[in-house]
């Protein structure tokens, strides 16, 4: 039973062991950091979500059932990719000419039917849990992989709920959130003068922060609270070249249209620049797949923004070599029943599911695993038809690996219990 | 195409009631001056009572003795009472997730005139923050998301709002305690009309005929109620030596059965025509390294003595929690209730409690007192905001360090929640007092303004108590934010900047004017000079500027975002 002061001793070692080495770089400043990106002789690695809020069904994408009758296949044809031996929906040509560097898990299992559990799920690896938050993925990879920018290294793009969070890292993982690039970033622009901004920050550092300390914790700020170095890094994203990467002014008609212009086409695009500019994982969310009626079709509508975005992005990180150190994986929260409903529509299915994988290392090329085309979805053991299945902790243990990350590693939460980054196994076919 | 989800109220209804509530705002600038005398009435007539009697003050000498012993024994100094002001400001946070307001500040700092003691005028501030309405609807938030989390839940059959709504009228009656839980557990009835059902409708899932999560429900009911995580037990036995079941022996181990034996008790609901009720269904349950299913009888973990085999199985299970000698339940909501009053419980994590203990300074005790009358959560409410601890400086002339803060030898210094930071941050803004007394279509347009913030800043979900890093969205929300430039903007005269630059006698009056506003304190004597020189050294319309930035350097402090 923790008492009080282990609690803090343990939430301190935590933040010394996620912080230590950006706090003391935050001091020496960009240099120091570039020369430690140098001393580990490889370039450091990335990860871009593609995130489909609602759940995508794996046969109007991935692994389409053409050839079943129609209340199973929906109608949806799949044509040849660019990967010998792989078909998916005939729906996305441009992610089909991509394939070559692009794998698929058509055998994805987990036990979360439900939206929120199945997010935090698929983000975190673990299934939620009453006495503990994990932190998603692109708070381990922050956390795992140090490095130094004036930018916030976890961002989530379009997030209507949920967005990937720090969990038992600390909320300084969290990702920081943003809309259509069309739009500016949310609150980096001082309402205020630069001289009148001055006044302002000299007053409250010289003379109301120096008053709080006094009497209290020994170094409070970098020992308990925080507050000066987040306001510091905030002033220093405010004024930073950087913020040019959230924005697509500089994108040329030809590129914008590449990705499809859409919201999500556009924060695609934002995404590679992200990843450029020293971002460490970015998470774009594409919402409306939860289709209880009339799926083809909807499906189909959230298809044609996807397609043109994700393959653009995949060849753009392709032709810049970005694709060698970026992940890039597509998955939602589960996927959908392989027989359609009284209303044409799919309903939640997470007894073999689709996930996307590619870039950073991975095998392009593959098919991990594979459904039945027309199962009883009525059927007491749902999952027993599914060839090779691989769960959820599999799929984050692989992309783990792929980023040299340690994954089974023991970090240690707050209240001092010892949790592995990942409990699962990475799919050797894809990173062996 | 289709748009990611947006914001529930469109742009156009958020312009039509900010109108509104400019037209609303300035009338009630205009009543300014009258709704203050009504406040001094108010106050006028709240009674310092309760907390004055022998046998109250007897029961804090004792749990204060406790402490002071405990420092005694690892030899740390404490920190000198705290000022009037300060333990005001905390306890608003505390019981309405808000600052107090000038207005406030003014009516109790009055009282000092009429020769009340400080501690008087605390008691009072606290029986004023009870009586008014802003108490139960943020305590009832706290409360609700221990019992139904945060999550939207099932469709149609749970009911969020409504059930905050039913949890808020009954703090707002001071229900007993133990009532309130027994009826979480066991009411039959609709979401709409019986809300209290939603503790169990919050668990049901798809493809369940209509039944709720029991392994749920009976998680919850361990954690909630009894101050025990044993949700691993729910797949094996504990193996760790982590959850011990026996009062009178920690080592005992514990098995799978305990908690499937204990979930039993839930098998018997159902969501049928007449919304929850019970029908006489078994629990069947395969454990684990088992060939097939057994059928589970219902038997609670510890003091099996307590339990009343009469009625059905839910009805069983809520008797035998709320049991006035099933310590685990009074001591597990003594430990929530003190969390919410300081920020951090007497034992973390505040759903974790030893069973066989030990147990710190104050918890046995103030667990007796709760019990004693009746489950009293304002009483207790009372004894825990007069007891020493809760009224200690968070800062010493000694050095302080993480000893001092665990054994409460200084008020501890913790960060404001999200909802606490928006509370205070509109409340800052206005000199009035933001509560029932506004008109709803005001408070409806700060709402939305206050969720957005709170969504941007960050929920903290159920995760109440932990205290973690802050995050540059935070900051940058702080600086640059719509909320706070809408609230301090000179343009827009209603707000507490604008007031200040127009009805303030002189510079110092200014100055101290926004300290009160904000940090609920007044400017010591170096940051007075200073704010002074500044103001001196400009022109008359510059002031308003001057006053504005002023707010800018103080919502930005440490000190506004963290209680101390």
């Amino acid at each position: 039973m923790p008492c009080h002061t282990s609690t803090h001793w343990n939430r301190r070692t935590v933040i010394q062991a996620a912080g230590a080495s950006w706090l003391t770089s935050l001091a020496n400043g960009l240099t120091n950091a570039q020369e430690t990106a140098r001393d580990t002789k490889r370039p450091p690695k990335n990860v871009i979500v593609l995130w489909m809020q609602g759940g995508p069904s794996q046969r109007d994408t991935f692994d389409p059932a053409s050839a079943a009758s129609q209340e199973f296949s929906g109608g949806v044809q799949s044509i040849k990719t660019a990967a010998k031996g792989i078909e998916i929906a005939s729906t996305l040509p441009l992610v089909a000419e991509q394939f070559e560097h692009l794998s698929v898990v058509r055998s994805v299992v987990s036990r979360e039917g439900d939206h929120a559990r199945g997010v935090y799920n698929i983000k975190t690896g673990f299934r939620p849990d009453p006495t503990l938050v994990h932190p998603s993925l692109g708070a381990v990879v922050c956390h795992q992989l140090p490095s130094e920018s004036d930018i916030p290294r976890h961002i989530s793009i379009l997030a209507s709920n949920r967005p990937g969070r720090g969990g038992y890292l600390g909320d300084s993982f969290d990702a920081f959130q943003i809309g259509d690039p069309l739009r500016p970033v949310p609150d980096v622009r001082s309402r205020v003068n630069q001289t009148r901004q001055e006044a302002r920050s000299r007053d409250l550092f010289d003379v109301v922060e120096s008053e709080f300390a006094a009497g209290r914790f020994k170094n409070l700020d970098d020992s308990k609270t925080l507050h000066q170095l987040s306001i510091k890094r905030a002033m220093r994203m405010m004024s930073s070249e950087q913020l040019r990467a959230f924005s697509v002014e500089n994108a040329s008609r030809t590129d914008l249209d590449r990705y499809g212009n859409t919201s999500f086409g556009r924060s695609c695009l934002v995404a590679t620049q992200l990843v450029q500019a020293g971002v460490r994982c970015v998470e774009v969310t594409l919402g409306g797949w939860d289709t209880h009626t009339n799926n083809t079709d909807a499906q189909r509508d959230r298809i044609r923004i996807l397609d043109p975005a994700m393959a653009a992005m995949v060849a753009d990180l392709k032709a810049s070599g970005m694709l060698e150190n970026t992940i890039v994986i597509w998955a939602g929260e589960f996927g959908r029943t392989p027989q359609l409903n009284g209303a044409s529509g799919r309903d939640h299915w997470p007894h073999g599911f689709s996930v996307v994988m590619g870039g950073g290392g991975i095998r392009g090329g593959q098919v991990v695993g594979e459904t039945n085309k027309t199962p009883d979805i009525r059927a007491e053991n749902k999952t027993g038809d599914v060839v090779n299945p691989v769960t959820i902790a599999d799929i984050h243990a692989t992309v783990l690996k792929a980023l040299s990350i340690d994954y089974q590693q023991e970090l240690q939460t707050p209240i001092g219990r010892p949790m592995a980054i990942s409990k699962g196994t990475p799919i050797a076919q894809l990173v062996g | 195409m289709t748009e990611p989800l947006k914001s529930p109220m469109t742009f156009r209804t958020q312009a039509f009631l900010f109108a509104l509530a400019c037209v609303i705002g300035i009338g009630s600038l205009m009543g300014g001056v009258f709704s203050s005398q009504r406040l001094k009435k108010k106050v006028g007539r709240i009674d310092a009572g309760p907390q004055q009697s022998v046998e109250f003050r007897s029961v804090v000498a004792e749990v204060d003795q406790q402490f002071q012993t405990r420092w005694e024994k690892k030899q740390l100094s404490h920190a000198k009472p705290a000022s009037t002001l300060t333990v005001m400001r905390r306890a608003s946070l505390a019981l309405h997730g808000t600052i107090p307001s000038v207005e406030e500040i003014r009516a109790f700092v009055e009282q000092q005139q009429f020769e009340a003691t400080d501690d008087e005028i605390l008691d009072r501030y606290v029986n004023y923050l009870l009586q008014d309405r802003r108490y139960s609807d943020y305590i009832s938030e706290r409360f609700a998301r221990v019992f139904v989390g945060v999550d939207n839940g099932p469709f149609l059959i749970y009911r969020r709002g409504r059930f905050r709504l039913w949890l808020s009228d009954q703090l707002m009656e001071n229900r007993p305690y133990d009532q309130l839980v027994h009826s979480l557990i066991s009411s039959q009835g609709v979401w709409t009309s019986d809300p209290e059902v939603n503790f169990v409708t919050a668990t049901i899932t798809d493809g369940n005929n209509g039944r709720p999560d029991v392994m749920k429900l009976a998680g919850r009911t361990s954690r909630a109620f009894l101050g025990m995580r044993i949700d691993c037990l729910q797949c094996h036995d504990d193996r760790l030596g982590t959850v011990a079941l026996n009062p009178e022996d920690p080592s005992e181990g514990s098995l799978q059965s305990d908690f499937h034996q204990f979930a039993a008790f839930y098998s018997q609901v159902k969501t049928g025509f007449y919304g929850v009720e019970d029908d006489r269904e078994h629990y069947a349950y395969k454990y684990l390294d088992e060939e097939s299913e057994v059928i589970v009888p219902p038997v609670v973990p510890f003091y099996q003595e307590l339990v009343d085999s009469q009625g059905a199985r839910r009805d069983q299970l809520a008797q035998w929690v709320t049991h006035p000698n099933n310590r685990a339940f009074a001591r597990t909501a003594v430990n929530r209730i003190w969390a919410m009053v300081f920020g951090r419980p007497l034992v973390a994590p505040v759903d974790d409690i030893p069973l066989a203990g030990p147990f710190p300074p104050g918890l046995e005790r103030l667990t007796d007192e709760f019990v004693k009358h009746d489950f009293n959560i304002q009483h207790l409410i009372r004894v825990i905001t007069r007891l020493q601890v809760f009224r200690l400086e968070s800062k010493a002339e000694f050095e302080v360090n993480s000893d001092h803060e665990s054994a409460w030898a200084v008020f501890p210094l913790v960060r404001l929640r999200p909802e606490q930071v928006a509370g205070a941050l509109n409340q800052t803004a206005s000199l009035k007092t933001i509560n029932a007394d506004m008109s709803y279509l005001f408070r409806l347009q700060q709402q939305n303004e206050l969720d957005q913030f709170v969504k941007r800043y960050g929920d903290t979900g159920e995760d109440e108590f932990e205290d973690r890093g802050g995050t540059v969205t935070q900051r940058l929300l702080l600086m640059n934010g719509n909320l706070l430039q809408s609230r301090i903007t000179n343009g827009n005269g209603s707000n507490a900047s604008a007031r200040i630059a127009m009805i303030t006698e002189d510079d110092q009056d200014a100055i101290e004017s926004v300290y009160l506003a904000v940090l609920t304190r007044l400017p010591n004597q170096r940051e007075l000079s200073h704010f002074l020189l500044k103001f001196r050294n400009e022109s008359d319309n510059q002031r308003g500027r001057l006053i504005e930035d002023l707010f800018w350097t103080l919502t930005n402090s440490t000190e506004f975002s963290w209680s101390h």
